[in-house]
């Protein structure tokens, strides 16, 4: 009884509107008017699978998820560490709320503010000049792009493998260490495989978020990934498309999720 | 891990990545009281010019109006029905239980370009025009998650026990819940219905497949990239929608400072 409201609610709304999307994969258009044809085929899944377009902005897009994933991890290991085992409850505390907060300031205008660090006369060119250096700029290029994505997620990252290091009972490094390892070696053989749980939940946000974006690459770069490529076959240019096209994130989050789940992750989220 | 040394390390790269993490909120704050309305660096002076143009600006009040209006509503939808969901699958045992703690995550789980999508063109099949009432609907079905998390975490440690005691004594199911459930579990609704405001107040990727010509703050800020002329007032309109996240976020954590805040996606 207690559930029939949100239950429905979120059948109908949310795993209705997907199949209704799933569905529209299904259609066609007709290349003079433009109209949806209501006729199944299968025309877009081949055309996804084969165009080398496609593939190109996939395989592009998917290179990115894991370069951002994998610097997302080195850049939150040590801030998570030192919050997990070396800040005091006090400071612990505080600094959890230090890296919540800018997780829910809004979205876009971090987006938009790497366009005033990245921009021509922007802070981080600026900075650089006196060494003689040049930030990667707007242009064609992908590294502002890779700064940003690292940037907003960062805080993705940090959270669950915080946690993850907070639960490893302290008696296990003095064990290792009684043992004679040493702070390398306690760190390799057991803090590392004992948060790969952690890390494979941040990795989760970090893959998805990258995949679905199509703001921040339409703001610092001029180069397509999947997100902006989908977009623009939204609506009146090719629904039924960009319907097919919607499925490349979708299943790759899929078969992500259900190795992440093999490996633990979702009892580290 | 390591002696002194590394500890010193440790400490430099955390203050690195802070300082990484809150660099760019300091540099709109910088730009919204900034002289020139260019991207420049530095700023050129100290002003109050863009904030007044902001505030004179009607089609940004009108979009900030809008927000509002949307993050209310889709606040009290999730908050009614998170709660009613976090109430069934902490207390009650049935057939499906555990699909039910999966499927909620599901709309902040997937990629919200196929979120937005999979709702427009729901929106559009079954003749629902797109504007508030759509962006409130897809704004409420991922709230609904921070709800739920934040109200079962708080009924998984009080005991069910008092409910039990509530009914035997004679109390109907409403009574019970007024007077033992929700004086126990407020709090952390309280913190749910707060971060299901901020994260609708300024969420942008689903709400552009929903908005159809209606102009919430986010879409408000992401037009005027485009045009020069208010280029220079987004820094003020950003400044206000990260105070309008982050400051409920604030006091959300206070609020469930035991379990903490859960993660968006």
């Amino acid at each position: 009884m207690l559930l029939a409201g949100p239950v429905g609610w979120l059948v109908i709304a949310y795993l209705g509107s997907l199949a209704i999307l799933f569905l529209n994969a299904f259609w066609t258009r007709d290349p003079f008017t433009g109209l949806v044809i209501r006729q199944p085929t299968i025309d877009n899944f081949v055309e996804v699978a084969t165009n080398p377009l496609y593939r190109t902005v996939t395989l592009r897009t998917v290179g990115m998820a894991i370069a951002v994933t994998l610097t997302c991890m080195v850049l939150a290991f040590p801030i998570a560490y030192y919050m997990a085992r070396v800040a005091s409850p006090r400071v612990r505390g505080l600094m959890v709320v230090a890296i919540v907060m800018p997780l829910w300031a809004s979205y876009l205008v971090k987006a938009y503010s790497w366009r005033l660090i990245l921009s021509e006369d922007g802070v981080l060119n600026w900075f650089l000049a006196p060494l003689g250096l040049r930030g990667p700029g707007l242009g064609e290029g992908m590294i502002g792009l890779w700064m940003v994505f690292t940037y907003l997620w960062l805080p993705y990252m940090i959270l669950p493998i915080y946690a993850g290091l907070e639960r490893i009972p302290s008696s296990l490094l003095e064990a290792s260490a009684d043992l004679g390892g040493r702070g390398f070696t306690t760190f390799r053989r057991v803090i590392f495989p004992l948060v790969v749980p952690a890390l494979v939940a941040g990795s989760i946000f970090t893959f998805s978020l990258t995949l679905g974006d199509y703001i921040a690459p339409g703001l610092v770069t001029t180069t397509q990934f999947i997100g902006t490529l989908i977009l623009s076959r939204f609506g009146v240019p090719d629904l039924p498309l960009a319907a097919a096209l919607s499925l490349v994130p979708l299943a790759i989050m899929v078969v992500y999720l259900l190795i992440a789940r093999r490996l633990g992750a979702f009892e580290a989220l | 891990m390591g002696g002194r040394p590394g500890r010193v390390a440790l400490r430099v790269a955390t203050a690195a990545v802070l300082l990484f993490m809150y660099f760019p909120l300091a540099l709109i704050v910088a730009y919204a009281f900034n002289e020139s309305g260019t991207s420049a660096w530095p700023p050129s002076g100290l002003s109050l010019r863009w904030v007044d143009a902001a505030l004179a600006n009607s089609g940004l009040r009108q979009a900030f109006i809008t927000s509002l209006a949307a993050a209310i509503g889709a606040t009290v939808i999730a908050l009614i029905l998170g709660t009613l969901a976090a109430m069934a699958v902490a207390r009650h045992r049935f057939f499906g239980r555990e699909i039910i703690s999966f499927v909620v995550i599901f709309p902040i789980a997937l990629p919200g370009i196929v979120t937005g999508m999979a709702l427009s063109t729901t929106f559009a099949t079954t003749g629902v025009p797109l504007g508030l009432f759509a962006i409130i609907v897809g704004h409420a079905t991922f709230c609904i998650v921070l709800v739920y998390n934040n109200a079962i975490a708080r009924l998984r440690r009080t005991a069910a026990s008092l409910e039990e005691a509530s009914a035997d004594l004679g109390a109907d199911t409403w009574q019970t819940f007024r007077h033992i459930t929700l004086p126990g579990i407020r709090s952390a609704m309280l913190a749910g219905a707060l971060l299901a405001f901020a994260l609708s107040f300024d969420e942008v990727i689903v709400t552009i497949f929903l908005a159809g010509g209606v102009q919430t703050l986010p879409i408000w800020i992401f037009q005027s990239f485009r045009l020069a002329n208010q280029v220079a007032l987004v820094n003020v309109a950003g400044l206000v929608a990260i105070l309008l996240s982050v400051v409920p976020v604030y006091v959300a954590s206070r609020l469930t400072r035991d379990t903490g805040p859960t993660g968006r996606t």
